[in-house]
């Protein structure tokens, strides 16, 4: 963040672009054109370089040697999960638990905290437009526990009800499950006030971040959930690596969720101790090298600023959102107020995949189907759209190609 | 455009987008579902067998323009033919669509006369090669033809 007193430099996307060695590919015998970073996002060579010098000059286990490298890599460990709550401004560093991803942080409260609370008659609250990921964990452990997944419907633009979301939340209501930012729609939801009302009914509040941590400044606390998931290959890290936040109380309170090494504090074959948290839910040697480098990621978003990153890209959705606008047949799916840069769209008479392969041969990536929200796809009346998905690094000149390329998908569809 | 685009989408292909062939209901058949779930292409296919001979063939469904046009262009090609003629077809057409780029499309069976088993028209659809990735989109309605042929016990009755 920076104060009054000193001014942010102006932001520089040019700057930021020499940072991401793969902006510089042709696809095609076309300059690459990356608008898939809801899919996942690129990496600067300050993350690329954090994992190799990893490998080269520190790779050593955690938390077992008397050894320098082991204690070196332990305290780079260490510094990481430090450096996430402050990013995420949690309370404590033991309340930052590595996982794989998004997808493990929820199927690790599904499986921890949901088997151990929700039972026989209760719910379980999710919306409309979540991402596969926060569907079928839930819908497991309700099919486990005899409980009800309800479903929080939305508006024709792609925003959260919040009128049946008061009216969904009951006293039979143990968790809520939501999404910060629509992967598909680019809603984004009023998550401090749906955390809000989940509170005053007793159920406890988990957040999808996984398209809104590279894209916006996120607090933990403002925002007062007790549980917060995110994915480091979305926010310019490595694969394999995210994020799990939980208050330490919740946490405490939870069983662990899968057994071996490091999650214990004694074992003997009669029985087994747990370790402290956020230990007791890292089992297994970790992906220290996802740590190191989702560690590098957040450090050089941070550099940027996310406010900036927040701002920047509200001028870029803007634009895009005009421009795109301006394509006869073209029809935006997802024009929430509050928004995301993320543009899904469908074009009549063309069929997203086409889109997507005529896109592609002028070196444009978008996504196209069904983002992996099938349910969503069924609200919307539509089996696919196309996706145009910004981060930091694109530019308007980016979304003119884009704009370039519909115009002649719609050529040869005409 | 490119050679390649100009080769996926060529009018054909998209003539049969626009107005698919024999996209109707077909009472009293055979029926089988196909589904791309990667990409949500959907379709039903309907078709009724006489005497080892495919007598009428029809689909419905939603899809891309290529699995599309791909549906029209087969029900159009099997029509009439017996069912291991359809059978050698969905295997020439299967050749043509996973061929390497730059391989000849060959318009029939070398050394056999009279051999009705022809591309034809289907050669619209060679330029798939290009894009490997829509080669499922181009077979999704062969693999549902053939679930149909295959389903002897399920004659579907609405009658």
């Amino acid at each position: 963040m920076t104060t009054a007193a000193s001014p942010p430099a102006p932001f520089d996307v040019t700057r930021v672009r020499e940072d991401f060695a793969i902006l510089q590919r042709r696809v095609r015998g076309k300059p690459l054109v990356y608008l898939d970073n809801a899919a996942t996002t690129q990496k600067p060579q300050a993350v690329i370089d954090r994992i190799a010098r990893y490998y080269r000059e520190e790779n050593a286990n955690i938390h077992r040697g008397v050894h320098a490298l082991s204690v070196e890599a332990t305290d780079a460990y260490d510094a990481a999960r430090e450096r996430v709550r402050r990013f995420l401004n949690a309370a404590e560093a033991r309340e930052i638990v590595f996982v794989r991803g998004a997808t493990e942080a929820i199927n690790l409260v599904a499986a921890t905290y949901g088997r151990a609370h929700v039972q026989r008659g209760d719910e379980v609250l999710i919306s409309e437009m979540e991402h596969h990921s926060n569907i079928v964990p839930w819908q497991m452990l309700c099919e486990e526990r005899g409980a009800r997944l309800r479903i929080v419907p939305i508006t024709d633009t792609g925003e959260l009800r919040l009128d049946e979301y008061e009216r969904l939340l009951g006293p039979r209501t143990r968790m809520v499950a939501i999404t910060h930012v629509s992967n598909a729609l680019g809603t984004l939801n009023p998550v401090t006030t749906l955390a809000q009302l989940a509170h005053q009914r007793g159920a406890v509040v988990l957040i999808d971040g996984a398209q809104a941590v590279a894209h916006m400044p996120v607090d933990v606390r403002a925002i007062g959930c007790d549980f917060y998931a995110f994915s480091g290959h979305k926010i310019f890290g490595p694969t394999g690596i995210g994020v799990l936040y939980g208050r330490a109380a919740l946490l405490e309170a939870m069983p662990p969720y899968q057994g071996g090494g490091d999650m214990i504090r004694s074992v003997t074959f009669e029985h087994t101790s747990y370790n402290d948290i956020p230990h007791k839910f890292e089992a297994g040697t970790p992906n220290i090298a996802g740590v190191a480098g989702l560690d590098e990621a957040i450090k050089y978003v941070t550099a940027i600023g996310l406010p900036r990153v927040a701002a920047y890209e509200r001028e870029l959705l803007a634009y895009g959102t005009d421009a795109l606008s301006d394509i006869p047949g073209l029809r935006l799916t997802g024009t929430a107020a509050q928004k995301a840069a993320i543009l899904s769209f469908v074009i009549d008479d063309i069929h997203p995949h086409d889109i997507g392969t005529i896109l592609d041969q002028d070196g444009v990536a978008i996504r196209a189907g069904h983002h992996c929200c099938q349910p969503l796809m069924a609200r919307l009346g539509v089996p696919a759209t196309a996706r145009a998905s910004l981060a930091v690094y694109n530019t308007r000149e980016e979304i003119d190609s884009l704009v370039t390329s519909l115009r002649a998908a719609r050529a040869v569809f005409a | 455009m490119s050679a390649e685009l100009q080769e996926l989408y060529q009018e054909v292909i998209l003539d049969h987008n626009r107005r698919p062939r024999n996209f109707r209901v077909l009472e009293g058949g055979r029926t089988a579902e196909g589904f791309n779930p990667l990409c949500g292409d959907h379709l039903t296919l309907y078709v009724k067998v006489e005497d080892g001979v495919i007598a009428d063939v029809s689909f419905q469904g939603s899809g891309c323009a290529i699995s599309k046009a791909s549906a029209s262009l087969m029900t159009e090609s099997v029509k009439g033919k017996n069912v291991s003629e359809a059978a050698r077809l969905f295997e020439r057409f299967q050749q043509m669509i996973t061929a390497p780029p730059d391989a000849p499309v060959e318009e029939r069976d070398k050394g056999v006369s009279g051999d009705r088993v022809q591309l034809g028209k289907l050669k619209a659809l060679a330029g798939v090669r290009q894009f490997p990735i829509r080669v499922k989109c181009a077979s999704l309605a062969w693999h549902t033809l053939r679930a149909a042929l295959d389903s002897r016990g399920e004659l579907v009755s609405t009658e």
